[in-house]
């Protein structure tokens, strides 16, 4: 284990030169009585997939929500895709997708009927084949013609999957996309994600308490606690930057408040 | 959803009207919930003016006038319920989020909803109406070209007051819920649609004429009693009508954005 004492907090992995696909700048949310996102800067390059970690209320899901639009910022600067959010979220909505879970598929309408809905939303070409070929990659098409609400947490998670996928988006954003499932459900999930960002060279921004899962698809971590950036590397540097061995140990390091000389 | 754009996509409005018609066509209880309250009333109201006319010199007269009133009544009530619900089924499915980051327009949004209220309001009504004629012998569309003037009236009203009620619920979550089902209940009394504006208090009557439905139900009245159609109350009523919806949509985008800075979009519930 290392002997230094400190933790040098946020290193972007990201340099200024390369096209950002979200670009967050000394971004702030006050609530009422917390301050849930507290002055937090970073870049993600395009093409990668970056892990948000951080215990409950460490700020990712407003983190995300407010990258998404879903909530406006207190103060601070967003960028998504080139374009300014929320102010030119026209420009870029088409383009990105989520899945969080914090919203549902509605549950009386068929997979294939609320496929068809948001395919129109999106104005996909030729949606019948683009309904069909998500059924084949994700393993729907046998309850395609099935009420959401019927489907087990496994299904529902790839129906919703297959929402976020539907316009082929170059931003994908994921809240827990694994959470609740069983290992297998959740291995095969991340295999898809893992082969969309090849295929289509997409930017993944995903949240997650699961730290197998994070340094199993992420090129880098920014790790967050009390609505700050408190490292921000990738997995092994992280880890490295810690003296941990797997960022599950580093995740209780940062969660308990434990610098790498503490934790020794 | 970008808060600031006019622009109208015409699939994208088609689409969520495609998925409400799916939410309507899965369920029988509510297509026949959207025709049972309408009957009932129509059928309680009708008796009650058969009765009244066989004993009143004044309603013999003027024949129809309550008939008239429940199926006006019954136009701008389920045509705000029609759009409510509508809106409703969104915060049910916790679909509001899937539609917020989707390049669906407020107003776009809105369009769909308006047009599904028209569609819950036909499946309601029109059978109300048949009924009517079958067994109280009256002709709602014997009144002619004023009833588009009383329909198109009180259906902008029941949007406006839709529009806005969705905004509260928006910023408030579902335990603004109730504010639905009532508020336009609040209105019945004001808009006099069973007694002449006169009957009000002096000052009460300045509230009732500002607002749009009173117009129509006095109209109606004066169409039905006097066999005067009335063009400067239906003017009137459009203009306040146009100011209303105006007022509502500048509302339900400065909600929206309260629910953003709040952070309620990501709740959702209570």
């Amino acid at each position: 284990m290392k002997d230094d004492d400190t933790v040098s907090p946020a290193a972007p992995v990201a340099d200024s030169q390369t096209p950002a696909a979200i670009a967050v700048s000394h971004l702030t949310k006050q609530y009422k009585t917390a301050r849930a996102v507290d002055d937090i800067s970073f870049r993600i390059g395009r093409g990668s997939i970056t892990g948000l970690l951080g215990g409950n209320g460490a700020g990712k899901t407003t983190t995300i929500a407010m990258i998404m639009g879903l909530v406006l910022p207190t103060s601070g600067g967003i960028e998504v895709l080139g374009h300014r959010m929320p102010d030119e979220s026209a420009a870029v909505l088409g383009r990105m997708n989520f899945e969080s879970p914090y919203v549902d598929m509605p549950m009386r309408l068929t997979v294939r009927q609320n496929l068809s809905v948001f395919g129109r939303l999106y104005a996909v070409d030729n949606l019948k084949a683009r309904i069909a070929e998500l059924a084949s990659d994700l393993d729907l098409t046998d309850f395609l013609d099935r009420a959401s609400g019927k489907l087990s947490a496994g299904q529902k998670t790839r129906v919703a999957l297959a929402k976020a996928l539907i316009n082929d988006p170059e931003l994908l954003l994921l809240d827990e996309p694994t959470a609740s499932l069983d290992p297998d459900t959740a291995d095969w999930v991340r295999g898809h994600l893992e082969d969309y960002r090849k295929r289509r060279n997409a930017t993944i921004l995903l949240a997650s308490h699961n730290m197998l899962e994070v340094e199993r698809l992420c090129d880098r971590v920014i790790i967050m606690k009390r609505g700050r950036i408190e490292g921000d590397d990738t997995p092994a540097g992280i880890m490295a930057r810690y003296n941990r061995a797997t960022l599950e140990e580093v995740f209780l390091d940062v969660a308990r408040g434990r610098n790498r000389e503490a934790a020794q | 959803m970008n808060n600031l754009s006019l622009q109208i996509a015409p699939h994208r409005v088609g689409a969520m009207i495609l998925r409400y018609w799916y939410i309507l066509q899965s369920s029988w209880p509510r297509m026949l919930e959207l025709v049972y309250w309408p009957m009932l009333q129509i059928i309680t109201w009708g008796f009650l003016q058969t009765y009244i006319t066989a004993n009143a010199g004044f309603f013999a007269r003027a024949g129809g006038t309550l008939i008239g009133a429940v199926i006006l009544w019954d136009i701008l009530f389920r045509g705000q319920l029609g759009f409510s619900i509508s809106f409703l089924e969104e915060m049910w499915a916790r679909n509001l989020g899937n539609l917020l980051m989707s390049p669906l327009t407020p107003l776009e949004f809105l369009l769909a909803l308006m047009t599904m209220s028209l569609i819950r309001l036909a499946i309601g009504v029109i059978p109300m109406t048949l009924m009517a004629v079958a067994f109280f012998d009256f002709n709602v569309y014997g009144l002619g070209l004023p009833l588009i003037a009383f329909f198109c009236n009180l259906i902008f009203t029941s949007w406006a007051v839709g529009i806005f009620v969705s905004g509260l619920v928006l910023r408030n979550g579902l335990g603004a819920e109730g504010i639905v089902w009532t508020l336009m209940f609040a209105l019945m009394p004001l808009t006099c649609v069973y007694y002449p504006v006169s009957v009000l208090p002096q000052w009460l009557q300045l509230v009732a004429w500002a607002l749009p439905p009173t117009y129509v139900f006095e109209g109606m009245r004066t169409l039905l009693v006097e066999h005067v159609f009335r063009t400067d109350l239906m003017l009137s009523a459009l203009a306040l009508n146009a100011g209303l919806l105006l007022a509502s949509f500048a509302a339900f985008l400065a909600l929206l954005r309260s629910a953003r800075r709040a952070g309620s979009l990501l709740s959702g519930g209570e």
